[in-house]
């Protein structure tokens, strides 16, 4: 009846299991009583649950981002302690326990923290940047919405009920395999996966259709800006490279299920290919993850150095060929597989000519700067602290590009420190300066700026604290993954990077300080203008929360910096002749309801309930044939409405909370001219 | 709601732009299936020879009953032209039928497929024989649960072309469909010249 779920699956076999439990339990039970208390399940459910709006979207994806990533962080620290404390002695966390964190805190960093916040930026800001009223396809981004929920939420279930993978979070077989794997844990990775990657894959479609369909007149190729290029490059990496996940997951799936020999050690399986196949997807997704951070950053540093960006068609090409490189680069994750000394030449240099693109942009960022009316909030704090700390990842990573060095320093933590160097300044600190730069474009107030200026220190100082004495203990010969040690000379750097550890701990609180400040004073910090950083592109022009429909009437645009040329030219906020009615799309309930049934379906696989299994995807297949039939899915909001919206919207736009455009005429003292990159 | 007229205009323009992204963005969900047909092409490729001591493609495949296989699914696809030529010029009712055709076609290709495979179990090569089996089950099974997929795909819109007519959604779904069963078709003939010639041969 439950397969091979049994009551041994709940966790009272160790405490850290029954904490790690108590800890979901709890927080499931008081969200469940908070909303009750605020009565809000009606508005959760009609206003965001079933809502298809890009925005509202998109500030799920962050919520669900917030959650994973303190789960997430807790994790690392986890770790560093016990490394700290494990010198010829256990620590406090046994094997199972240590080989199960490692393998969550990666899976959960990459797939439910920066994927959802890298998807919840774009859904909530690349339709109003290109003046589009939602995506393409409002109902398919729910649905990849709700799948990347449940596989969170699988995730998080694996801490209650049985164990999750010990397989690291790229699950090489044959360990992986179901000969030293048998348990649950590794179907619990791929079903997660799976699931949550299916919702990835969709999202990318839906996004490269929205950007090259659903652009507002005038905005040509090289007048999007740079975040919708990012957005752009990201989307097609997702749909080139998720299907080598999906595939990859499956064969070890099967694998693991019915016997096959794809990865077996014996009977004709070949686990190299699975080496090449997860990095096929692997490799692009690196650059999904930090491609639109590198949009978030070009956005911030024109803003608040007050100048137009420097090479603006420079960063355009060197996206596009980061993207296209990025197919080329994945054997250099397996060096020492053993592929003839000419193909792994072949991937050192293409993986060294990557640094030259990017590059390309620190320079570009930097001469934005140049002369520029620098201001620095904590957007701009992160987006300087990042430039300075990802050259020096780039700088270890052109070191591991090198075949023979890659052989002495592979799999050691010195490959920890160089990826932690590239992930945490270029795409954390990407996202959380998106997140400083367009939460009053989601909610209508901006963050408080003290707090965010302390997350910012705690979070750039615990970094360099917690991750560069792991370059030196590489250097030391030490291995990654290691639950003990017998090294003496090791243990004072591990617990410096301890302390590392407790400093992002403590920047992370203050990011949920900030949060809640923010919202306590968000009178104070009210966005009534829509445009609080003077901004350079459309998602200003809106309102803050924006309409329903973003735009009333559909802009029309002549330069890149389309709102900032409007602005100068005193059109921005005109009002128009006479309001027209709006098609927009209807909310559904089929996108949770499908999320709920894929978590269904991948509970029972892990678990091996198979009536459960074949019932779930029966429902699936109504769900969808039912949708497939639907002609009634949109609905007309009356021209009356959006008059009275925008009516209310323009009263608050007074003058004098307008921006000064005087600010940009060049002042006395300027010698010589702003560069701007080679674009008249 | 009470539709006014420039309601039902909006809501007509509005249509047709979506029914076009929908298209395009098939084109694109075509794209990510090839890619997962590609892998799984080449990790055929990669296992074809690890048969380890079992059968080889040799012992196991038979041309004959592939090339009943094959006729099967091209002249489905034959027949789903035919469909839609019908359904472009109004004609619901021929559309119909020639979709049940098709689907008949579809279904017997699923029949043929599934005697192989258990024809093939019961000789002792079944997917947990070798790497090669492995790779062929899954490479081969993939593509008949897309046939089946659209086969499903086939029924419900024989029932929507009946009960809505040809609109301009159905059109549109029926298109998509179409490209979908297209797509199964040249798939197929990868797998034919990849899988099955070279080994017979």
């Amino acid at each position: 009846m439950f397969g091979r779920l049994t009551i041994d699956a709940l966790p009272f076999y160790s405490w850290i299991a029954e904490a790690g439990a108590m800890v979901v339990v709890g927080g499931a039970v008081v969200s469940f009583l908070l909303v009750t208390y605020l009565k809000a399940w009606k508005t959760l459910w009609f206003d965001w649950f079933l809502s298809v709006d890009h925005k509202r979207i998109g500030i799920m994806y962050l919520v669900l981002t917030l959650i994973m990533f303190l789960r997430g962080v807790v994790e690392g620290v986890m770790m560093r302690a016990q490394q700290a404390v494990a010198l010829n002695s256990d620590g406090y966390l046994p094997p199972m326990h240590f080989e199960q964190l490692f393998s969550t805190h990666g899976t959960i960093m990459i797939f439910f923290v920066v994927m959802p916040f890298l998807t919840g930026l774009i859904n909530l800001i690349v339709p109003q940047q290109i003046g589009a009223r939602d995506v393409a396809y409002p109902f398919l981004n729910s649905l990849s919405f709700w799948l990347t929920a449940a596989g969170g939420a699988l995730v998080m279930v694996s801490l209650v009920i049985g164990q999750f993978s010990r397989a690291g979070w790229t699950g090489y077989p044959p360990y992986s395999g179901l000969q030293y794997s048998p348990n649950e844990g590794v179907d619990y990775w791929i079903w997660s996966l799976m699931i949550s990657g299916i919702g990835t894959t969709l999202s990318g479609i839906n996004f490269i259709v929205t950007i090259i369909r659903n652009r507002c007149p005038g905005m040509t190729w090289m007048r999007m800006p740079m975040f919708t290029w990012t957005a752009f490059c990201a989307s097609i990496l997702i749909a080139f490279a998720f299907p080598a996940l999906t595939v990859v997951a499956a064969q070890l799936a099967l694998d693991r299920l019915l016997g096959f020999h794809f990865f077996t050690n014996g009977d004709g399986g070949n686990m190299m290919m699975y080496a090449n196949l997860i990095w096929i997807w692997g490799h692009p997704e690196v650059y999904i993850l930090i491609l639109p951070a590198f949009g978030v950053f070009s956005e911030v540093v024109a803003t608040f150095s007050r100048k137009r960006l420097f090479g603006y068609d420079y960063l355009v090409y060197a996206t596009a060929c980061i993207a296209l490189l990025s197919f080329t680069v994945w054997l250099h994750h397996f060096f020492t597989m053993g592929s003839s000394a000419n193909v792994n030449a072949a991937f050192g240099i293409a993986t060294m000519i990557i640094a030259v693109p990017t590059g390309v942009k620190i320079f570009d960022w930097l001469f934005t700067m140049y002369r520029g009316r620098i201001e620095f909030p904590p957007a701009m704090l992160f987006t300087v602290g990042f430039m300075v700390t990802f050259v020096i990842g780039g700088v270890t990573g052109v070191l591991l590009a090198m075949p023979p060095a890659d052989y002495l320093m592979h799999n050691s933590v010195f490959l920890v420190a160089h990826f932690h160097n590239m992930l945490i300044p270029g795409a954390l600190f990407g996202y959380l300066a998106g997140m400083n730069y367009w939460f009053p474009k989601a909610f209508g107030f901006k963050l408080d700026q003290k707090w965010g200026v302390r997350c910012f220190w705690l979070l750039i100082s615990g970094f360099y604290l917690a991750f560069m004495p792991l370059y030196v203990l590489g250097f030391m010969g030490m291995s990654r993954r290691m639950e003990h040690y017998a090294n003496p000379e090791w243990q004072p750097y591990l617990i410096v990077a301890a302390f590392g550890a407790a400093l992002i701990l403590a920047s992370v609180a203050c990011l949920v300080i900030q949060i809640l400040v923010s919202i306590r004073n968000r009178d104070a910090l009210r966005d009534e203008t829509g445009d609080p950083w003077n901004g350079r592109t459309l998602e200003w022009a809106t309102s803050s929360p924006a309409a329903p429909y973003n735009f009333a009437v559909i802009p029309e645009v002549s330069d890149l910096d389309a709102f900032h040329s409007q602005k100068m030219e005193a059109k921005a906020y005109q009002r128009p002749q006479a309001y027209e009615d709006i098609v927009m799309p209807k909310p559904s309930v089929l996108g949770i309801v499908l999320g709920g049934l894929g978590f269904i379906i991948a509970f029972a696989i892990v678990w091996h309930i198979w009536w459960l299994a074949v019932a779930g995807l029966a429902g699936a297949a109504a769900c969808v044939i039912y949708r497939s039939c639907d002609d009634d899915t949109d609905f007309v909001i009356p021209a009356e409405e959006v008059a009275r919206i925008e009516a209310a919207h323009l009263e608050r736009l007074t003058p004098e909370r307008q921006h000064d455009m005087r600010i940009y005429q060049p002042s006395a003292h300027a010698a010589e001219p702003v560069l701007e990159g080679g674009r008249s | 709601m009470s539709h006014s007229a420039s309601a039902s205009a909006a809501l007509a323009h509005e249509e047709t732009h979506a029914l076009e992204s929908r298209d395009f963005g098939f084109w694109l969900y075509l794209m990510t299936d090839a890619i997962i047909f590609a892998l799984l092409f080449a990790t055929y490729a990669v296992l074809s020879g690890n048969t380890a001591a079992g059968p080889s493609g040799r012992d196991v495949f038979d041309l004959a009953h592939v090339a009943g296989e094959t006729a099967l699914l091209l002249v489905s696809s034959i027949t789903f032209g035919v469909a839609s030529l019908f359904l472009k010029v109004d004609r619901a009712r021929p559309a119909v039928l020639w979709l049940g055709i098709t689907l008949l076609l579809g279904l017997w290709f699923l029949v043929m497929e599934l005697s192989e495979f258990s024809g093939m179990i019961a000789e002792g090569a079944g997917p947990q024989t070798s790497g090669f089996l492995t790779a062929f089950f899954t490479l081969i099974g993939t593509h008949g649960l897309h046939v089946a997929v659209g086969c499903l795909g086939i029924l419900v819109m024989m029932g929507q072309i009946l009960v809505k007519g040809g609109t301009a959604p159905v059109r549109s779904r029926l298109n998509r469909l179409g490209m979908f069963w297209h797509f199964l078709d040249i798939v197929w003939i990868g797998i034919f010249s990849v899988v099955y010639l070279p080994a017979v041969l």
